[in-house]
This record gives C-alpha cells, sequence and structure tokens, in this order.
C-alpha cells in the first residue's frame, strides 16, 4: 500500500491503544466509541427480546381476544399477593441495579459489590416466589393441554368467594342447593373427585354449577388450559430471562470485586443493568395481563 | 444393502413401469391451451384472462430487459484489461428516467391488484342458491357428502348450476384443488371453509391435495364429474338404490373404498398406518393397554364409532370417528366384508 | 509481479497456524471463511438432496426412493438449503469478510459475538444432522401445525437447529448493524457506502426484527409437540393457521433477508465491470431499506387460500405490488450502469447478468402469485416451486457464486481459472433454466408441488427438469473442482485484480491481520473508477494519480 497517501500513524494503529487503557479492545479508537458501540449493540439487543416476547403477547392477545371468558375465568387461580409481592421484588431489584451503574461510573467499588449482590438476592427472592407459585399450580393440576385437571372449580376458591360473598350470602338456599347438586349430579361429581386421583389421560370435561344467583360463572368455560398454557410460556420464558440476567450479574459481581470499572468503562455494568430493566419491564406488563383481569 | 441399491438403479435406468396398479390415477383431459388446464368453470375463463395479461406483460418486459442487457452488453464491450478503455460516459443518474420506472409499472399493478381483487371476492362469495356438498379432507382421502346424506370418494355435480363446497379436515390441513375450475381452498381441523363454481363443461376432470399432509400426500386424488342435464341428479338416486341393493359384504366392500379405510387398513396383510383387515374377523388382538381382545362384531362396530377406545399394540391412535356417517345398514355390511378377508 | 504488497508477508491466512487458531479467532475474515466453507457443505447436502429428488422424479410411480424417503429429503432440502446456505451464505460469509475491509474497519463491532454466531450455526447444523440421522423431518421446511406435531419423525432436534440458527442470524446482524453505525472512520459518510453494505444494513434491520419472531414460533411448536399446550394444535382448542401467521411473518422477511444481499452483492458488480459509477446510487441503496419495511406487511399473501378473511388477503396483496417497484428500480438501474460503459465479461459479471436474468424471470412470476385470483389456481402448484427457485436459487445463489467469485483473489490470494469459471456460469445458468422452466408449465397446468407420485401427463416436463437438475449439478460440481485446485495451483492475485474502487481492494490480497496497513481516507464515493489504471505487470489495477506523487 505504499501509494496509500494517508498520514501514516501505522504503528499506532497496529498495537492499538493498549497501553492506555487495557480494557480497549483493538479495532476501537477510543474508550467512548467502544462504549457507544456496545450500547447500541445491547440496544438492538432489547428490540430482539421484545420481539421474542411480542409473539406470545400476540398469542395472548389474539387468544384473550377469541375467549375472554377463559381469561376471566382462569385468572382467579392465580394469586395475585405473590404476584403484587413479586413485581416490588423485581422494581427493587432494578433500583438497585440502576444505582450500581453509578457507582461503576464513580468507582464506588464496595456499593457496586453490595448493590450487584442485592440485585443478585431480589433476582433470587423473585425465582423463589416463582418456584412457589409453580409448584402450587402443579400440585392443584393447572397446567397446560392434556395434564390440565384442576382440582377445584374457581367458585370454590376463597378469593372468589370473599369477591362475591355478598351474593353468595344472599343466596343461600342456592349455595345448598349447591352442594346438593354436586352430590345429586354425583356422576359428574364423582368423576372430578376420582380425576383428582385417577390417571392423567383422563380427560378433564369441565365443571358445572348450578344457577343460583348473579354470579359470574355458573359453568367453566371450555378449554381453559389455553391459559395456562399462556401463563406457563409466558412466565417461564421470563423466568428463564431472569435466571440468565442472575447468571450475569454474579460474573459481573466477581469482575467488580477487582476494582475493575471505573468513570472510563463501566460498559458492563450499564449494559447488564439495561437488560435486568428490560426483563422488569415485561414483568410489569405480565403481572396486569395475567393476574389483574376484570 | 448393496443388492438392493442395484437393483433400484436398475430400475432407475430402465424407467420401468412400476406404476402401483392399486392407485387411483385421474386423466387429465387435453386442454386447449399451452400454459393451463380445460376452462371448465365461469370463473375459469375470466381469471385465465387475467392469467394471460400478466403473461404477456410478463414476457414483454422480460424480452426488453435481456434485450438491453444484451445490448449494452455487446454495444460496450471493452476489448480487453491491457487497452485500459475508459467508460464513453460517467452519467449517473436521471431523475426523469427514475420516476418514469417506478411509476410506469406501479399502473400496471394497480390495474392487475384491482382486476385480480374483484375476481377474487367473486371465487369466494358463493351464490344464495348453490347446491351445498361437504367435503372431507382425511389421510389420504377426500370424501364428499351430497344433500340426500350419500357419501361417495367422488365428486360428481350438475352442469350449468352454482355448486358450494364446505370443507373441513379430521386431521391435519388439505387442500382442495380442482384444476379445471381454477378453485382451491385448505381443508383446516377445527373449521369450515368454503368454495364454490359452476361448471360449464361436461367430463372428468382431476382433484387434487395440495396442502403436504404426509406420507401419501401425492395419493390423495379424486376426481370430479360434471353430468348433463338431470344427470347428476339421476346419478345420486341411483347410486343410493344401487348400494341398498348390494349383498352385505358387497355393501362392505364399497364402504371400505369410499371411506379411505384403505389409506390404513391393508388387505394383503402388509402393515400399514392401521391393522390390516386380512383375516381380521375373530383375531386375537392385543390392545395398548396389555388386554387381549378377540374381534368380533362388537369389536368392529365400536372401532368405527369410538376408534380411541380401544387401540391395538403397536399403532397410533389416528382413526377418525365415523358416527353419524355411516348407517347401521353400512356397518353391518362392513362387518360382512371383514368376514370374507380372510 | 513485483507488486508493492509482495513485500508484505504477513496476512490473515499466515498470521497464525494451526486449526486451533482458527476455531479460536476473533478474526473476522477467518470467521468469514469459516462461514464460507461450512456454507458451501451445506450446499453439497441440500444439493445431493435436490439430485434425490429430482431422480425419484424421472417417472411418475416410486423410481427410487419410497414416499417416506422422498418427504424426507424435501423437506431435508428446504430447510438445509433455507437456514444453512441462503440465509447466511452472502451477509454471514461473504459479509464477514468483506463488510469491515469495505467500511475500513479493523473489525466488526463485536468479534466475539461474532465467532459465537459461527459457533451457533454449527450447532444449528448438528441438530437438523442430529434429525437427520435419527428419523428425518417430514413436515417440509414450513413446519406446517397440526402436521408437524402429529408425524411420527423426530421433528424437534430439526426445529431446535432452525432455533438456534436463528439466534445465529440475529446476533450476525445486531453485529453488522452496529459496525456500520459505529465503526466508520471519518470520512465514510451514508452516501458514501458501498452498496453492499446498504444492502448488508437492510438485511441487518429484517434479521432484527424478524427472526426473534421465528425464535418464538418454533420454541411454542417445540413445547406443543412435547407436551401438547394447545396453541397451535386444533385438538385442544387451538388454530393451526396461527402458526401459519407467525411463521410467514418471519419467513417473508427471510425471503428479503436472503435476496436484499443478493442485490447488494450485484451492485458491487456492475458497475466494476462496466468500468462506470453506478446508475442512481441513492435509489438503489434506499429501496432496500424500503425493501427491508414493505417487507414485514405481507407476509399474509402466502395464505390466500388458506381461509384468511378476504379483506386481509386484499390489503397483504395490495403491499405486495408496492415492493415490486423498489425491487424493478434495481433491476432498471443495474441495466443503465452499463449503458455507455466499458462492460468486460469476467466471470463474476457473467453471474451478475444471469442474476438479472434469473431475477427478471423469478420477479414477474411472482406478479401471478400476489394477484389474489390467479394465485388461487397457482398456489402449492410447481409455478410456485419454479417462481421461488428463480429467486432463491438463481437470485441467491447466482449472486453468491458471482461474489465469490468477485471476492475470490481477495479471501484467499489466488487466482481462478477464468475460462473454466466462464464455462461454469454458463452451464450453471443454462441448468437453472432447463430445471425451473418446465416447472412453470407444469404448475400453471395443475401439478401440485410436493408430490412423489405424479400423473403420467406430467412426465416429458418432469424428465426435462430432471435433466436440468443434474446439468446444473455437474456445473456445480466443476466451479467446486477449479475453485480447490485453485488454491494450491492458482496465480498469486493483486491486490485490485478488477480495478475497483472500495476499500477493500486498497489493501493487500489477501488483507492484513488488522486489514489495513495503513488506515485508509475516504474522500470520494466508492464507484470512481478514474484513478485506477491496467498495469500488465502487476495483473491488476494500480492507482495513477497517488503513485506519481509518491
Amino acid at each position: 500500500m505504499s501509494h496509500a497517501t494517508a498520514p501514516s500513524h501505522d504503528a499506532d494503529h497496529a498495537e492499538g491503544h493498549g497501553e492506555h487503557y487495557p480494557f480497549l479492545a483493538h479495532h476501537f479508537d477510543t474508550p467512548e466509541q467502544q462504549f457507544e458501540t456496545g450500547k447500541m449493540g445491547v440496544w438492538l439487543f432489547l428490540a430482539t427480546e421484545i420481539l421474542f416476547f411480542g409473539g406470545l403477547f400476540c398469542a395472548y392477545s389474539i387468544y384473550r381476544a377469541l375467549h375472554p371468558e377463559i381469561f376471566e375465568y382462569a385468572h382467579y387461580y392465580l394469586d395475585t399477593k405473590l404476584g403484587a409481592i413479586n413485581t416490588c421484588v423485581l422494581i427493587i431489584s432494578s433500583v438497585t441495579a440502576a444505582w450500581a451503574v453509578r457507582n461503576a461510573q464513580l468507582k464506588q467499588t464496595n456499593m457496586l459489590v453490595i448493590n450487584i449482590v442485592l440485585t443478585i438476592l431480589c433476582g433470587f427472592g423473585f425465582m423463589g416466589i416463582k418456584f412457589i407459585e409453580y409448584s402450587h399450580k402443579i400440585h392443584d393440576g393447572l397446567l397446560p393441554g392434556h395434564a390440565y385437571h384442576p382440582a377445584e372449580p374457581v367458585w370454590e376458591l376463597p378469593i372468589y368467594k370473599a369477591k362475591y360473598g355478598e351474593e353468595g350470602a344472599a343466596a343461600e338456599g342456592g349455595e345448598h342447593a349447591a352442594t346438593g347438586e354436586h352430590a345429586a349430579t354425583g356422576e359428574h361429581g364423582a368423576a372430578e373427585k376420582g380425576g383428582e386421583k385417577a390417571p392423567a389421560e383422563a380427560k378433564h370435561t369441565g365443571y358445572v354449577k348450578p344457577l343460583m344467583g348473579p354470579h359470574e360463572f355458573n359453568r367453566e368455560p371450555r378449554d381453559v388450559q389455553r391459559f395456562f398454557s399462556i401463563y406457563f410460556c409466558m412466565t417461564g420464558l421470563h423466568g428463564l430471562h431472569v435466571l440468565v440476567g442472575i447468571g450475569i450479574w454474579v460474573w459481573l459481581l466477581l469482575r467488580a470485586r477487582t476494582g475493575e470499572f471505573g468513570p472510563k468503562y463501566f460498559g458492563p455494568i450499564d449494559f447488564a443493568a439495561l437488560y435486568w430493566h428490560i426483563v422488569d419491564l415485561i414483568w410489569i406488563y405480565l403481572f396486569p395481563l395475567l393476574y389483574l383481569i376484570h | 444393502m448393496t443388492h438392493s441399491l442395484v437393483n433400484s438403479l436398475v430400475t432407475f435406468l430402465a424407467a420401468a413401469e412400476t406404476n402401483d396398479p392399486e392407485r387411483f390415477t385421474p386423466k387429465v383431459p387435453e386442454s386447449d391451451h399451452f400454459w393451463v388446464p380445460n376452462e371448465a368453470s365461469t370463473m375459469a375463463g375470466t381469471v385465465d384472462s387475467l392469467f394471460n395479461y400478466i403473461m404477456w406483460v410478463s414476457v414483454i418486459s422480460v424480452i426488453l430487459i435481456f434485450a438491453a442487457m444484451a445490448y449494452f452488453c455487446i454495444k460496450y464491450r471493452a476489448k480487453d484489461r491491457e487497452s485500459n478503455q475508459a467508460a464513453l460516459s460517467q452519467v449517473d443518474h436521471s431523475n426523469a428516467l427514475e420516476i418514469t420506472w417506478s411509476v410506469a409499472p406501479f399502473f400496471f399493478l394497480i390495474s392487475i391488484f384491482v382486476w385480480g381483487f374483484k375476481d377474487f371476492v367473486t371465487l369466494y362469495t358463493a351464490p344464495k342458491n348453490s347446491i351445498e356438498i361437504y367435503a372431507t379432507g382425511q389421510k389420504w382421502k377426500w370424501t364428499f357428502k351430497y344433500p340426500n346424506g350419500f357419501v361417495d370418494s367422488e365428486l360428481h355435480v350438475p352442469k350449468d348450476k352454482n355448486v358450494r363446497i364446505l370443507i373441513k379436515s379430521v386431521d391435519v390441513i388439505h387442500s382442495l384443488y380442482l384444476p379445471e375450475f381454477r378453485a382451491k381452498m385448505d381443508a383446516v381441523p377445527g373449521r369450515y371453509t368454503d368454495l364454490w363454481f359452476n361448471a360449464t363443461k361436461a367430463g372428468v376432470f382431476p382433484i387434487y391435495c395440495t396442502e403436504y399432509c404426509g406420507k401419501q400426500h401425492s395419493d390423495m386424488l379424486s376426481q370430479v364429474t360434471v353430468h348433463e342435464g338431470n344427470g347428476y341428479e339421476e346419478w345420486l338416486v341411483a347410486k343410493e338404490k344401487e348400494i341398498e341393493l348390494l349383498p352385505p359384504a358387497e355393501l362392505g366392500q364399497r364402504m371400505y373404498k369410499q371411506f379411505g379405510c384403505a389409506a390404513c387398513h391393508t388387505l394383503d396383510g402388509s402393515k400399514n398406518t392401521g391393522p390390516t383387515f386380512k383375516g381380521v374377523f375373530g383375531r386375537v388382538e392385543t390392545l395398548s393397554t396389555g388386554q387381549q381382545v378377540k374381534v368380533d362384531e362388537n369389536y368392529i362396530r365400536n372401532s368405527i364409532m369410538e376408534p380411541q377406545k380401544d387401540i391395538v399394540q403397536g399403532f397410533p391412535p389416528q382413526m377418525p370417528s365415523f358416527k353419524g356417517q355411516l348407517s347401521d345398514k353400512k356397518i353391518d355390511g362392513i362387518i360382512a366384508f371383514l368376514k370374507t378377508v380372510q | 509481479m513485483a507488486a508493492p504488497s509482495a513485500t508484505v508477508d504477513d496476512n490473515f491466512l499466515t498470521h497464525e497456524k494451526g486449526i486451533l487458531s482458527w476455531l479460536c479467532t476473533l478474526d473476522h475474515k477467518r470467521i468469514g471463511l469459516m462461514y464460507l466453507i461450512c456454507v458451501l457443505s451445506a450446499f453439497l447436502l441440500g444439493g445431493s438432496a435436490a439430485m434425490l429428488i429430482r431422480a425419484e422424479l424421472w417417472t411418475p410411480g416410486p423410481t427410487l426412493i419410497d414416499h417416506q424417503t422422498y418427504n424426507q429429503a424435501f423437506t431435508l432440502h428446504g430447510a438445509v438449503m433455507v437456514f444453512l446456505v441462503i440465509i447466511p451464505g452472502i451477509p454471514a460469509a461473504l459479509g464477514n469478510v468483506v463488510l469491515p475491509l469495505m467500511l475500513g474497519a479493523k473489525d466488526v463491532a463485536f468479534p466475539r459475538l461474532n465467532l459465537a454466531s459461527w459457533y451457533l450455526w454449527v450447532i444449528g447444523a448438528l441438530c437438523l444432522i442430529t434429525s437427520l440421522i435419527t428419523n428425518c423431518a417430514d413436515t417440509g421446511w414450513t413446519f406446517y401445525t397440526p402436521y408437524s406435531t402429529t408425524t411420527t419423525t423426530s421433528v424437534i432436534p430439526a426445529l431446535f437447529g432452525a432455533f438456534i440458527l436463528g439466534f445465529s442470524s440475529i446476533f450476525t446482524g445486531l453485529n453488522f448493524l452496529t459496525t456500520l453505525h459505529k465503526l466508520r472512520p471519518a470520512g465514510m459518510t451514508w452516501f458514501r457506502m458501498p452498496l453492499f453494505l446498504w444492502a448488508i444494513y437492510a438485511t441487518g434491520i429484517m434479521q432484527i426484527l424478524a427472526t426473534p419472531v421465528l425464535g418464538i414460533t418454533l420454541l411454542m411448536l417445540i413445547v406443543e409437540r412435547a407436551v401438547g399446550i394447545g396453541i397451535f394444535d386444533p385438538a385442544l382448542g387451538g388454530d393451526p393457521v396461527l402458526f401459519q401467521h407467525f411463521f410467514w411473518f418471519y419467513s417473508h422477511p427471510a425471503v428479503y433477508i436472503m435476496i436484499v444481499p443478493a442485490f447488494g452483492v450485484v451492485s458491487e458488480i456492475f458497475p466494476v465491470f462496466s468500468r462506470k459509477r453506478i446508475f442512481g446510487y441513492k435509489f438503489i441503496a434506499l429501496s432496500s431499506v424500503a425493501i427491508a419495511v414493505l417487507g414485514f406487511l405481507v407476509w399474509g399473501h402466502h395464505m390466500f387460500t388458506s381461509g384468511q378473511s378476504i379483506v386481509a388477503g386484499t390489503v397483504f396483496s395490495g403491499i405486495t405490488f408496492l415492493i415490486a417497484i423498489p425491487t424493478a428500480i434495481k433491476a432498471f438501474n443495474w441495466i443503465a450502469t452499463m449503458y455507455k460503459g466499458a462492460v468486460h465479461l469476467d466471470t463474476p459479471m457473467l453471474y451478475a447478468l444471469a442474476f438479472l436474468w434469473v431475477f427478471s424471470i423469478g420477479g414477474v412470476t411472482g406478479m401471478f402469485l400476489s394477484v389474489m385470483s390467479t394465485d388461487v389456481h397457482l398456489h402449492d402448484t410447481y409455478f410456485v416451486v419454479a417462481h421461488f427457485h428463480y429467486v432463491m436459487m438463481g437470485g441467491a445463489i447466482t449472486a453468491l457464486m458471482g461474489g465469490i467469485h468477485y471476492w475470490w483473489p481477495k479471501m484467499t490470494g489466488r487466482m481462478y481459472p477464468e475460462k473454466l469459471g466462464r464455462i461454469g456460469a454458463v452451464i450453471v445458468l443454462f441448468g437453472l433454466n432447463l430445471t425451473f422452466l418446465p416447472q412453470f408449465v407444469m404448475g400453471s397446468r395443475g401439478m401440485p408441488r410436493r408430490y412423489y407420485n405424479y400423473l403420467e401427463e406430467f412426465q416429458p416436463m418432469h424428465q426435462l427438469s430432471s435433466l436440468g437438475a443434474f446439468t446444473m449439478g455437474l456445473g456445480f460440481l466443476l466451479v467446486a473442482y477449479y475453485l480447490l485446485r485453485s488454491l494450491k495451483t492458482g496465480p498469486k492475485a493483486p491486490d485490485n485484480p478488477w480495478g475497483g474502487n472500495t476499500l477493500e481492494w486498497q489493501t493487500t490480497s489477501p488483507p492484513a491481520y488488522y486489514n489495513f496497513h495503513t488506515p485508509p481516507v475516504i474522500t470520494e464515493g466508492p464507484y470512481e473508477y478514474a484513478d485506477w489504471t491496467y498495469d500488465a505487470k502487476v495483473g491488476g489495477y494500480v492507482r495513477i494519480s497517488k503513485q506519481a506523487k509518491s
């Protein structure tokens, strides 16, 4: 390339700026360029994440639009309290994550480590509560597809009774009739009672409740299992993202302890926090869409 | 292994007619057109005019592109690299040209879009007074149910009458394709779809499945017969009578073909999707539950009505129920037929 | 061969040695070459499946293989060609090698992610091969439900492979997009970027925005098949047509992911071999972006006969026609580039001309399919097969071949034999037309696709088509033969054999480890040829004015 007329500063370029910044990769000219590049990469990645979840949100909207009754019915099975606690846990973890970025920028290594640890703990807290919720669902047979064998219909749930308690009391006779019906219709009731213990192949055929007042439901809608398909897909994929996030934080924690991050180099912490925020944000949409349906 | 490979190579090179004689192959009647099959419905001609319009515009534009390409290649071809021949001009834009070749195709595209849209709406809006025939797709057979309840594996329609086909599938997605009528519609499990046509030519035309549906997708063929005058009504009455008069075993054999049993159950003892019918009556089968069952009249009847209940070990639970499709007489016929297959 | 560069021996091929130095490399050129080797091996696999299919169709009944094997062969052919060959072909293989060079950068933005993408490709390919050797999926590459959830073949490894390959593609797109935004050296303004980079940019947008939807769709399908969740399975209340919507929401943009990079390659070849500035630079550049955007809004044109509403069909059909316009603009501009040029008909140019030829046919036949009423007749017939092979095989693969020949001297430092190159290009072009032209006729006469048996009436055209396929196969074998041979025996390539003015021609062949010995200074557009003159001693082009100064 002897014919190139560029001002010749080959030497620095061939070796990069290694002397000045140990963290600067050879193909970048300045730390700012490296940071900007990383940031853009992360934002693009987050866009793909949103589209990735977008497919599920789209499936959710379509099925909710086509069968609103399934969603209204089945959401009573979800524990709003645990969901709300989890929302708080994630929001707190987002705060600590954001704080960690500030710590990295100011080179407050101790605070950085503390904040990362807090974020990780919140992440585990979230997963722990998720685990409790999942094990309840599995125990009660609230599963997708053929595995759907609910232990009881929603109108037997305390939360449902609490909400419609007044009506239930007003129609006391009805309540009585209902229990009577359960015993009397025998055939159906027994099938259900048996269903809990019966081998999983026996298909769940749906609960029926006698009409007994202005209750919301007097029968179980068809194909309720679809709600749980969507519920498990969405929260499962989200949980997987939380686990990946925890992994990233653990890795950064190991690096942060050495005081590697500072005003010139805080990209990794910033990017991890961005990822963590998007995971948090997705949950903030999931919570009302799945738990708070009216 | 090597032997079989050599064998198949020999077969291949000889291009021998190894056609399965059992396979139903409709004939495609000679067409008056090079590009498309016969025009046998009211819509066929309309669709073809648009087809020809697009084709001629395409042919002309492709020829123009080739001509320009060839002309420039010859006219402006450089001698060799050594002579360092420079381009005659470095002209690199012309807004007038760009606008011309963006807008000119635009008008053409709008014209075919509007034309295609209008025809499409007609193609899929069945007139109110149509004869309704139900078509069912299943692996790998079409069945057609006529207004009087008669079921056949072939489609028969009257000439010059509007016919609406309501299509469903009992297993995977299929697609009902009648090329001579330029009509096609997917058969989707869990919903009805429909198409309609008005046949204008008497004759026999092929019917295909055009949505890939598995192993014997390419054998999912049938044919449509267009009757003149009262031919359709007469055929329908005659068919029903003919069947009622058949001896039971023969009636059963009819049903075996008509309802597509042959797609899964062989008569020669070979294993297919379902157990063979050879010697099935009186055979002791092991069910998927491990239970042993002797095949008798009741078992056969139950297997037709509720096929998922007792599955023979080693076979997939794939058979659809024929509840409501077969009269008692026909089921008796099938039982009688199975007794004869030994 | 007294090229000035001959004094510099160290290049990216010789910088480090040993297989590990390749498998752990972060150098974009090496990763690109590894992609190229893998993609071409996959092409051999997919091509063999195609030969098997065409051999089977020699007679109307069983010829060579049985029903099931035939179905597995076309599934394998489709999945391998789409996911392993065409999608990564131009962007990941050629793009990796030349994108940073053309841009004047030292590497892509995220070299580690780049290597990870390659490993994801390998894992995805292994998954597809697992499916192949266990009990190859027989669903067709489109994996339509409920067939894909009920068949007994091993669909899950194939789905998982496609899922992984999707991520490989996403990361490549993300990497390139970021590189193009953030690593442009001073002077490289947006409108000084070579059109190949514009094409890669548009492709990157589609890879990032469309592929995740494929990911989630395949994931849902895997779960559906494994445990039965009832989202797509009608037996559990699901909607099989929803799957088609999701699938084509990705797979239609994917068609453009495959063809837009091909536009980019052709846009490089036409001006260089016409010694003339590209005609309508901005129109070509922006039409790529227009195609990328519109490409997201047309997926429903694959589903006119699926029972979707007439209104939906109309909208999809209408937008499809809008896409025809930017595509036509490109074709016209390429032709105009040759006008009053000095046209050299070397192998890359032959492939570019072949591209224009077959792509025009593929393009105009697309109109038959985007018009709703004619599509009803032609949908799922051989007409569609011929159409998309003209676009994918004739478009994307021809451009890939053109690109390989064009950049072969740069990538390997060797020249391929020109004469054999031209013969190969002509054989491939001839075979291609012989294979697919009869398929148009068959299709419009009503021959459905994916048929193992067919009616005797179609036999002559099937046989013509098979002969064409075998010719094309031989053509590709010839190409493979002389390219491999040139690695050993080919003459050393000059820095700039074709006289291109994009930056990759301004470094050595093959380039140095860090790409440029001297960072390039960009003061003009990529298609200015006045400064370059052919020097017979070098066997390539050298810069006059600059040489005079030094």
